[in-house]
C-alpha cells in the first residue's frame, strides 16, 4: 500500500455544473434498484445561505466498500450525517432498504441497521473496551428493568449470550488483551479499533466509517484495513468511508464517489476516478 | 498484599461477570454482612462500647446507612447518567410524605408495601421534574432541579393536606411494624434500615452493570455516540431520574420512619440535597462502594473533628467548638477533592493497587 500524500489544488469554480461528469456509474436506476442498500436521491443540505450539499445523487449496492473522497469541506461528513439521521436534508431523499425515509433520527436509523464510528473517536471514556462494545448490543438485549434489576436466570443467561457475541468481536479485532481496560487510557489507534468493534456489534447492515485510518501510522492502517476487508468479506456488510488517504481508498473502495463543494464530481471505480480529470484537478493533483 | 487477582482463571463468562469475581472479596463481603446483620445486634445485647447503648445506632449507623442508600438513589443519576440534581432532599421528602400518608390513610397496609408505594410516588415525582433534562444539560439542569427542590419544599410547607392538615407543619410516623414485628429499639430499626439498604445495592449495583446502566453511562459520556447506536436519551434519561428518585424516596421514607420518626419540612430543604451531593462527589461518582464511604465521611468527619480536641484535652472556649469544626470539616472537604477529585472511590482502588504491587511498585 502506497501512502500517498494529496496536494490539493483548488481550480474547480465553486459553482458545480449541473450535470456531473459520471463516469461509468450505470445510469438505468431501474437496474441497480435490485442490489441497492441505499440510494441518495438528489440531497441537498443548506445551513442558511450554505449548501453543504448540492443535488447529489449516488447509490450505495448492498455488500460493497463505498468510499466518499473528496477536499476538506466537500461535505462528506454531512453526507454521512444526512445517512445515519443526524441531519435533515434540505431537499431530496434518502432510500433505505426500499423505504423512502422522510424523518429520521441516528437512534431511529441505529435500529434500521446503519452502525458508524466518527472523525474524531467518540468512545464512552469512563467505560472499559468491554463496557463499550457490549453498549453497542443495547438495541438487542430485552430483558426488562425487573429482570436486570435481579440479574439472575434468564436475564443475566441473555447478558452472557451477548457477552459471546462481543468477545467474538474482541477477537476479531485482535484486542484481548485490552478488554478490561478503560479506553480513555488506550493510546489513539486502539481506540479506533475500539470504536470500530462497538459499531460492529450492533450486527449492521451499513456501517459508515468517517476517516477510520486519519492519524495513523502505516501499520496501524494496515490492520485498520484488514479489518475492514475483513468485515466485508465475513460479515458480508456493506461498508461507506469517507478517507484522505487515496492509496487505501483505491485499495480497498469497490466504487468511489468524489464530492467537492458539495457537488459530486465523480463516481466510479478506482481506475476511473484515478483518470477522471475533474478529480485530478479538484482532489488528486497532478502527478496521482 | 494480601491476595491478588492473580491466579483467578476464570473458565466461562458467568464467573467472569459475577458480583465479585475474586473468591477472596466474595469472603470479605460476606464476613462484612455478618458482621453487620449477626455481630453488631449480639455485640450490643452483650453491651460493649461502643455497641452497648443506644446513641452509636441512633446517631451514626441508622443515619449512615440512610444516607449512603439515598446517595445509591442520586449516584444512579448523577453519576451514572451524568445528570446533575440538586433536589435530592426534595425527592426524600416526597418518599416521607407519600409513606406517612399511606401509612395513616390506609393503616391495613402491610408497611414494606407501603414503603415501595412511596418510592413509586417519589419516581413519578423524579419523572416530572426530569422532563427537562430533555432539552438542557449539565449546570443548566442542576437549576432545573432546583425548581424541584424548592417547589416541594414550598408544597410540604404550604399544601396542608400532605401534612394532614398538622398545625405546625411537623407529623409523626407511625410505628414500624412489620407483620406483627414492632421494629422498636435503636438495634431493630438499624437492622430494618441494614436489609433495606443491602437489597437497594445489591439491586443497584445489578442495574449498572446490565444494560440499562451501560446505556446511562453512554448518555454520560457521549451522548451523540449514545444516539448513533440506538440508545434513545429520552428514555434513558427518563428512567435514570425515575429510579433515582424511586431510591431517594425509598430512603426518605426509613430517614422519617426510622430515624427521625417525627419531622418538619425543614428535614429535607435544600441542606439535604448539598449534603447527598456532597456525598456522591467526595465518595465518587459512578460508584456504589463510594456512596458509603462519602456517607461514612460526611457523617462521621465531623464527630472526629469534635472529639480530637477532647482526646487532646485541648482547650476549645465554648461556642467555638461547633464553628471550628465547620471549618476544619470543610477544609478536609477540599483537599479530599483537590488530591482526588475521583472522590474515595478511587483512593480505595488505588490503594488496593498499590497493595496488590507491594513491594514492587513497578
Amino acid at each position: 500500500m502506497t501512502v500517498m500524500s494529496a496536494p490539493m489544488t483548488f481550480a474547480v469554480p465553486s459553482l458545480c455544473s449541473p450535470h456531473a461528469v459520471s463516469s461509468g456509474t450505470p445510469t438505468d436506476h431501474a437496474g441497480a434498484a435490485a442490489c441497492c442498500l441505499l440510494e441518495i436521491d438528489r440531497v441537498s443540505l443548506r445551513f442558511g445561505g450554505i449548501k453543504a450539499l448540492n443535488d447529489v445523487s449516488f447509490d450505495i449496492r448492498s455488500g460493497e466498500i463505498r468510499a466518499i473522497i473528496g477536499p476538506n469541506g466537500a461535505g462528506k461528513t454531512s453526507m454521512l450525517n444526512c445517512i445515519n439521521g443526524f441531519y435533515r436534508p434540505s431537499s431530496g431523499h434518502i432510500v433505505f432498504e426500499g423505504v423512502r425515509r422522510t424523518h429520521t433520527r441516528p437512534s431511529i436509523a441505529a435500529r434500521g441497521g446503519i452502525a458508524r464510528t466518527f472523525q474524531n473517536v467518540a468512545l464512552f471514556k469512563g467505560m472499559t473496551v468491554l463496557d463499550n462494545i457490549m453498549t453497542g448490543r443495547a438495541l438487542k438485549i430485552r430483558s426488562g428493568i425487573l429482570k436486570q434489576l435481579i440479574r439472575f436466570g434468564p436475564a443475566l443467561s441473555e447478558e452472557i449470550e451477548h457477552r459471546r457475541k462481543v468477545e467474538e468481536i474482541i477477537e476479531f479485532l485482535e484486542i484481548q488483551a485490552i478488554r478490561k481496560t478503560p479506553v480513555g487510557k488506550l493510546p489513539y489507534g486502539l481506540q479506533k479499533r475500539v470504536e470500530l468493534g462497538r459499531a460492529l456489534a450492533m450486527e449492521p447492515r451499513l456501517l459508515l466509517l468517517d476517516e477510520p485510518m486519519a492519524g495513523m501510522n502505516l501499520e496501524e492502517k494496515e490492520d485498520m484495513s484488514r479489518f475492514i476487508v475483513e468485515v466485508n468479506r465475513t460479515y458480508r456488510t456493506t461498508i461507506t468511508l469517507i478517507e484522505h488517504d487515496i492509496g487505501v481508498v483505491m485499495n480497498l473502495s469497490d466504487r468511489i464517489v468524489v464530492l467537492d463543494h458539495g457537488c459530486k464530481i465523480a463516481d466510479g471505480t478506482p481506475a476511473e476516478i484515478k483518470s477522471n480529470q475533474q478529480v485530478i484537478e479538484a482532489y488528486l493533483g497532478v502527478g496521482g | 498484599m494480601f491476595y491478588r487477582e492473580a491466579g483467578h482463571f476464570k473458565d466461562n463468562y458467568r464467573a467472569d461477570m459475577a458480583t465479585f469475581p475474586i473468591r477472596e472479596d466474595r469472603i470479605g463481603i460476606i464476613t462484612l454482612l455478618l458482621i453487620a446483620l449477626v455481630a453488631i445486634p449480639l455485640v450490643h445485647l452483650a453491651g460493649i462500647p461502643p455497641f452497648a447503648g443506644d446513641y452509636f445506632f441512633n446517631a451514626i449507623l441508622i443515619p449512615f446507612l440512610i444516607l449512603a442508600m439515598a446517595a445509591i438513589g442520586l449516584n444512579l443519576l448523577a453519576g451514572y447518567c451524568g445528570q446533575i440534581s440538586l433536589g435530592a432532599g426534595a425527592f426524600m421528602g416526597v418518599g416521607a410524605y407519600a409513606a406517612y400518608n399511606i401509612a395513616i390513610r390506609i393503616p391495613e397496609m402491610p408497611l414494606v408495601l407501603t414503603f415501595l408505594l412511596a418510592g413509586a410516588v417519589s419516581a413519578l415525582a423524579g419523572l416530572a421534574f426530569g422532563f427537562p433534562s430533555l432539552r438542557i444539560k449539565g449546570l443548566y439542569l442542576a437549576v432545573a432541579t432546583l425548581a424541584a427542590q424548592f417547589f416541594l419544599d414550598w408544597a410540604f410547607l404550604r399544601m396542608a393536606w400532605i401534612t394532614n392538615y398538622s398545625p405546625s407543619g411537623s407529623v409523626s410516623a407511625p410505628p414500624l411494624v412489620f407483620a406483627g414485628w414492632h421494629a422498636d429499639t435503636p438495634v431493630e430499626r438499624y437492622l430494618v434500615v441494614l436489609v433495606f439498604t443491602i437489597v437497594v445495592a445489591w439491586g443497584a449495583s445489578n442495574l449498572v452493570r446490565g444494560n440499562l446502566g451501560r446505556q446511562w453511562m453512554a448518555i454520560r459520556d457521549m451522548d451523540i455516540a449514545a444516539e448513533i447506536i440506538g440508545i434513545r436519551p429520552i428514555q434513558s434519561k427518563l428512567t435514570a431520574f425515575a429510579i433515582s428518585s424511586f431510591v431517594l424516596g425509598l430512603a426518605g421514607a426509613l430517614w422519617a420512619f426510622a430515624n427521625l420518626r417525627s419531622w418538619e419540612p425543614y428535614a429535607f430543604s435544600i441542606d439535604r440535597s448539598f449534603q447527598l451531593l456532597f456525598i456522591v462527589i467526595i465518595g465518587g461518582l459512578g460508584s456504589i462502594i463510594g456512596c458509603f464511604l462519602g456517607a461514612a465521611f460526611i457523617l462521621l468527619l465531623p464527630l472526629i473533628v469534635d472529639a480530637v480536641p477532647r482526646w487532646l484535652s485541648i482547650p476549645v472556649p465554648a461556642g467555638a467548638g461547633s464553628n471550628i469544626t465547620l471549618v476544619v470539616f470543610g477544609a478536609l472537604i477540599l483537599l479530599t477533592l483537590i488530591f482526588e477529585p475521583h472522590g474515595l472511590a478511587r483512593i480505595w482502588g488505588i490503594a488496593k493497587h498499590k497493595l496488590r504491587r507491594w513491594p514492587f511498585p513497578y
